[in-house]
């Protein structure tokens, strides 16, 4: 069996044998995709430095032994300059053994940590990836001469395609630890040149139509347009297939087979009384009504399924889309500019963008970032000013019904609210923002068989993680209203809900709810019959509000408890205002 | 012939090529350039910049790497000009 884990969690080591093989290369090179391959656990791989920034665990069959195999952030040194390379400097000292995950077509900058790695005690094994790349990019790696030089074995590998990945595992064992003095940065440089002289020659090449494309997307005056494209065509595409799918299949399988279903239950249950009301929820004129009745078996089932699941998997096709092409780095280069106002650099737009999907991994991937400064702005602009897909399909189900108008009223406030909350944060928040340093990767066309794979584990993570929630929330909701205590909670906060807001007093138990789901909260709005601008109020606050319970945790974890009560404040602070301003204003 | 001249990244036009002579910068600078392949001895193309002071994209070896404003007034370089 395997888990993954995510966090900064240490382990002993164990004294003898091979027990811990740890994966470690630069960022970007492909490592993800080979823990996978050896260990058979499904990873999320992208082409961008820095997607794996938690490491994770699996384990391989090695003769008779179990291995236990560690996907580590990638680094390009063992000198950390972030929190993702913190990991995997702190990580190195825990393996028996490296697997060295090296980019062929980058031979001379990776050699550097493959130097670093070598110089200590741990035996090493160098995987020389993306094999296939080098010939169309005109390059010839004389591997035999490289394993000489370098005194360990090293295998040319493919790793998506699976190319040389048994032949890696069949010589795991040879991995041998050459014991290379130490020496300083310089001295390394000038080992990896002699190197490089001796095993890589390159020949020219003609640019192929992906790399002209390459260059067209990172120069201002084709790059901006096309980014603009980009994001419309992406988010077309998202509604497209969210709506296609909510209208022709899921939309006719709970209306047509639920519903009669569901009907039949009803009337066995005497069409009322308190475990028909939980189960099934309040008829509608007599009929049920997925977003309003609010039945464990009838909302409770149509929130996840029927309205949730269709975007999650329109949203996570095209981000995935977008990752493996390798495109968000260069909308990082483009937006740097916009990114630096809000106190942040360009590839602080990766989290954001992660985060229009659930916010938990998005917070997680600020670890990107290099300073803790940066970290808590970009954290807390998700947590308050991101809409998660759950809420986005949501808001698109109640609001869309309105009108496009008022969702893109939500849209626009939420991204008011992201720019100005940023702009304070960079003028409050001490400290220092460093500027932009990262690789751009070359394009790659998406590998479908991995791209699936991504897809399969995002939604199934959704259902894993969100349906038990939503269901527990809705039989905890239909339970506390019998018992009255909404009514008794309502009151208490109605000053500020009805006063400021302009919502029924009832909506303080969406805010209430919203802390364990979002997208449970934001369908507590629907049978409060509320007009288009109170719906509009509604979701913003709680988009804005706090963040559901696994982001809470999340936010926690990484910012630390004063960073996540900071965050909280501010958040508490700008809903009140924002919800007070939209009800005067709509 | 050519003559040499030199000049920040920052000065460079986009598609000019040169050497890096050396990083004015700290050693946390320097580091995290050399890390990405930028250090003294290597040649290096500009690819793009962004206005208004926007980051710089350069190439090195087979790998772009995109650098802020300030980084790139920080790295001087030889560049060859073509003598008209």
């Amino acid at each position: 069996m395997s888990s993954s884990c995510h966090g900064t969690g240490g382990e002993d080591a164990r004294p003898t044998g091979l027990k811990k093989i740890l994966l470690m290369g630069n960022p970007n090179v492909g490592k993800s995709v080979f823990f996978s391959r050896i260990t058979g656990v499904r990873v999320i791989a992208s082409n961008y430095p820095g997607t794996t920034v938690g490491f994770t665990r699996g384990s391989m069959k090695l003769g008779d032994d179990e291995v236990e195999v560690i996907d580590v952030p990638g680094a390009y040194s063992l000198e950390p300059t972030n929190k993702a390379e913190e990991v995997a400097a702190t990580m190195v000292a825990e393996g028996d053994l490296v697997i060295n995950v090296v980019d062929a077509t980058n031979l001379e900058r990776n050699l550097y940590l493959t130097l670093e790695l070598l110089e200590r005690q741990t035996p090493v094994i160098v995987a020389l990836n993306f094999a296939d790349d080098t010939e169309h990019r005109g390059i010839e790696i004389d591997v035999a001469k490289l394993e000489s030089l370098l005194g360990v074995p090293v295998v040319p590998t493919v790793a998506v395609s699976g190319r040389g990945i048994k032949e890696l595992v069949d010589r795991i064992t040879e991995a041998t630890s050459p014991e290379f003095h130490h020496r300083s940065r310089d001295e390394r440089w000038v080992a990896i040149g002699n190197i490089i002289a001796e095993v890589q020659s390159l020949t020219h090449r003609h640019h192929t139509w992906l790399e002209k494309l390459e260059d067209a997307s990172i120069k201002p005056l084709t790059g901006l347009p096309l980014a603009a494209l980009v994001l419309a065509i992406s988010f077309l595409a998202i509604r497209f297939i969210g709506e296609v799918l909510i209208g022709y299949v899921l939309n006719p399988i709970f209306e047509n087979l639920w519903a009669p279903l569901m009907m039949r239950l009803s009337a066995l249950l005497g069409s009322s009384g308190f475990l028909h009301d939980l189960l099934i929820g309040r008829l509608i004129n007599g009929e049920i009504d997925f977003f309003q009745s609010f039945g464990v078996l009838t909302t409770g089932l149509y929130i996840p399924f029927g309205a949730v699941l269709p975007y999650v998997f329109s949203f996570y096709l095209v981000l995935g889309l977008i990752e493996d092409l390798g495109y968000l780095p260069r909308l990082a280069v483009l937006l740097d500019n916009i990114m630096h106002r809000i106190g942040l650099h360009g590839y602080a737009i990766i989290p954001t963008m992660l985060g229009l999907g659930c916010n938990v991994p998005a917070i997680m991937a600020t670890r990107v970032l290099e300073s803790r400064r940066e970290r808590f702005i970009a954290a807390t602009l998700i947590s308050i000013g991101i809409p998660c897909a759950a809420s986005q399909a949501m808001i698109f189900g109640l609001v869309g019904a309105h009108g496009a108008q008022y969702v893109a009223m939500v849209y626009g406030t939420l991204f008011a609210v992201w720019i100005v909350l940023g702009v304070i944060l960079n003028r409050v928040v001490r400290g220092f923002s460093p500027e932009l340093l990262i690789e751009i990767p070359p394009y790659r066309i998406p590998h479908l068989r991995a791209l699936a794979t991504k897809l399969w584990m995002r939604v199934y993570g959704f259902l894993r993680d969100a349906l038990p929630i939503i269901l527990a929330a809705i039989f905890v909701i239909g339970i506390l209203y019998t018992l009255g205590v909404f009514d008794y909670i309502a009151n208490l906060a109605a000053p500020v809900v009805s006063g400021l807001f302009g919502l029924p007093k009832d909506a303080v138990i969406a805010i209430v709810v919203g802390f364990l789901r979002k997208d449970v909260a934001i369908g507590m709005l629907a049978p409060l019959s509320l007009s288009a601008g109170q719906l509009v109020v509604g979701s913003v606050v709680l988009a804005m509000f706090f963040p559901c319970i696994a982001a809470f945790v999340v936010l926690a974890r990484e910012l630390g408890v004063r960073g996540m009560l900071g965050a909280t404040g501010i958040m508490l602070v700008a809903a009140i205002i924002v919800g007070s301003l939209l009800n005067l204003v709509l | 012939m050519s003559e040499k001249r030199q000049i920040t990244v920052r000065q460079m036009n986009a598609g000019q090529s040169g050497a890096v002579i050396e990083i004015l910068g700290g050693h946390g600078l320097v580091n995290r350039l050399s890390s990405l392949g930028i250090r003294p001895g290597k040649r290096i193309t500009k690819v793009s910049s962004m206005f208004l002071r926007g980051p710089v994209t350069i190439q090195v070896d087979r790998t772009r790497v995109a650098i802020g404003f300030g980084m790139a007034g920080k790295i001087v370089v030889d560049v060859e000009e073509e003598k008209r």
